[in-house]
């Protein structure tokens, strides 16, 4: 256990550490397509979480691994920021076209998740009570 | 917001899903957890609200009200029984997002600042296929299981003759796709990915038995995280890759610790074919050898003259929703001085977890409750073992027979135990098809009906 910590902080660390690299990059080293932050940030953004995900997630109790399905589940909608970004820039509904479409249709789908994983996971966690 | 806020402001949101899964460690922190996750939800969508270029309140507000009215009404009436189905329908929500985000930053890429249309690059262009292909897999392989889970297709697997090299052809062609999205960038490419992906998630799925589920339910979950993950990529969105990578990672390692409740590879799995038909056959089988059969009286006398009474229960209590009555007998036996507690197999019910929150929902304290691990060694000690709606999981084949399906499986050692209390509807195998041995030892007295109903009777019978 205090192994799975110290991993699990040193990892947390790394992650914050990078993604302020890969952010303080998205001023200066740009890459010409994109205007963001290199691939290579990304991809060692990328594989700090998967550590982070491994170690985490092998410390949830069995007891709660349906909990831990529907929060990932929530957790996974935070997609609608692309689909709020995609919605964004129609001002009107005329300025609707395929892909403001797509973006509220996403945003949309992400909601019923956001609230419905949030909520029945909390209705779960709920129920979990210690003997009195 | 300048882009240094905005980053900053991922990646709070991102540290809070973190600490939401890190919460669930032990029930007592993971309600904290959640809050947090609903935090960091908060902020990442409140952040992108901030962004210049989002201008279009009334209609995502529109979106979100709709969605968020459709996600609360159902969260607050589903059956807690009906859990693994409602998470099955969740992750196909998710999985067709990451479809329609990347149809949208196909057709729009400025919205994102990848490009233009017909000039995005090349590897947003991959990122961008990966995040829709995993998504449309996630989305029709969600929608299967969802339809297997529900009952509303058969949950026996679905076989025919080249199954797998079809689906590797069909694997081949997104490739191939892919490729030639890169160097044409044409609209025919993105679009034949997407449908293929469609159809392959939806033939991976269908050979997959109904018990097998919770390696399916695990398994889509790691994939819609993929999906998010992709796309994140291409949107260069650090809160999207880093709670990708956590759900990628939470399903996959749900998908190994399910694979390992039963001693098979996930290929094994994944390539499906097992149960069904064979259980037909195999139900034949046990007919001939005599049994013992009690009655609810009978079974209500052994246990309140037990001083440890364990519980297993499987999906049959589930089905049966035999958990309420259950936990009466329970509170009833504990009145006589009986010491009562439950024992958890790993792939117990239709999604990792299932019976802890069946068991938790009857008010059954979770200090009760024990994983395999925890409670093997008590069953020796024990003077009844009562099995409720399980099978395979107690099967000492498993042990014994190198030539079962399930041997290597860990098992639940009921069989040591004084004496096995069986609540089954009939003497019909289990998911693997194969006898269970149990049955037909001198210590164990089947109780044959119906979950709930036996249980109440007991519950009578104990008054």
């Amino acid at each position: 256990m205090m192994l799975d910590a110290t991993v699990f902080t040193q990892g947390l660390v790394q992650v914050s550490e990078v993604a302020n690299l890969a952010m303080s990059a998205a001023g200066g080293v740009e890459t010409a397509v994109t205007g963001g932050p290199s691939f290579l940030h990304l991809f060692t953004v990328f594989v700090l979480a998967c550590f982070v995900g491994f170690y985490v997630v092998w410390s949830v109790t069995p007891a709660l691994h349906s909990p831990l399905l529907s929060v990932t589940n929530a957790i996974s909608s935070v997609i609608i920021v692309g689909g709020l970004l995609a919605a964004g820039p129609a001002a009107e509904l005329a300025d609707v076209d395929l892909s403001s479409l797509m973006g509220f249709l996403a945003v949309t789908l992400a909601s019923v998740n956001i609230f419905g994983g949030f909520l029945v996971t909390q209705r779960m966690l709920a129920m979990f009570k210690k003997k009195k | 917001m300048s882009a240094d806020w905005t980053g900053l402001a991922y990646l709070v949101a991102a540290v809070c899903f973190i600490m939401a899964l890190r919460g669930l460690s032990s029930p007592t922190s993971a309600r904290q957890g959640n809050l947090m996750g609903i935090i960091g939800m908060i902020i990442a969508v409140t952040t992108t609200l901030l962004d210049p270029e989002v201008i279009s309140y009334e209609i995502i507000f529109a979106g979100i009200l709709v969605g968020g009215s459709i996600g609360t009404v159902v969260a607050l009436r589903i059956n807690m029984t009906a859990l693994p189905q409602l998470v099955a329908a969740f992750h196909s929500l998710v999985g067709m997002a990451a479809v329609l985000v990347a149809v949208a930053a196909f057709y729009h890429p400025e919205a994102y600042g990848i490009g233009t249309f017909g000039n995005i690059g090349t590897a947003s262009l991959i990122e961008m296929s990966i995040g829709a292909a995993v998504g449309a897999i996630t989305f029709s392989g969600s929608v299967v299981a969802f339809a297997k889970l529900q009952g509303l297709v058969s949950g026996n697997p679905v076989v025919f003759p080249m199954q797998h090299p079809l689906n590797a052809v069909i694997g081949i062609a997104i490739v191939a796709l892919t490729v030639a999205l890169v160097f044409g960038q044409d609209p025919t490419s993105f679009w034949a990915i997407v449908i293929l992906s469609f159809l392959i998630g939806f033939l991976i799925i269908i050979p997959i038995g109904g018990a097998d589920m919770p390696v399916v339910v695990s398994m889509l979950n790691s994939y819609s995280g993929w999906a998010a993950c992709g796309i994140g990529f291409t949107l260069t969105n650090t809160a999207l890759i880093i709670t990708g990578a956590l759900v990628g990672s939470a399903g996959a390692i749900l998908s190994y610790i399910m694979c390992k409740g039963m001693n098979r590879s996930i290929f094994n799995v994944l390539l499906g074919g097992f149960g069904g038909d064979t259980v037909a056959a195999a139900q034949q089988a046990g007919g001939s050898r005599s049994v013992k059969q009690g009655s609810a009286d009978d079974a209500a006398f052994i246990m309140s003259n037990a001083n440890q009474v364990i519980v297993v229960p499987g999906y049959g209590m589930a089905v049966a929703q035999a958990q309420h009555a259950l936990r009466e007998m329970a509170d009833l036996l504990k009145e006589k001085g009986v010491d009562v507690k439950y024992a958890i197999h790993p792939v117990a019910g239709r999604m990792p977890g299932h019976m802890n929150v069946l068991l938790a929902e009857a008010s059954v304290p979770y200090d009760e409750v024990f994983e395999l691990e925890e409670i093997n060694h008590e069953f020796s000690t024990a003077d009844v073992a009562f099995v409720i709606g399980a099978n395979d999981v107690t099967n000492p084949l498993a042990k014994t027979d190198p030539a079962s399906p399930i041997y290597g499986m860990p098992i639940l050692d009921v069989e040591k135990a004084g004496t096995t209390l069986f609540l089954k509807r009939s003497l019909g195998s289990g998911y693997a098809g194969v006898d269970n041995e149990l049955f037909f030892r001198d210590k164990t007295m089947m109780l044959f009906g119906d979950a709930k109903k036996m249980t109440e009777e007991i519950v009578q019978a104990l008054n």
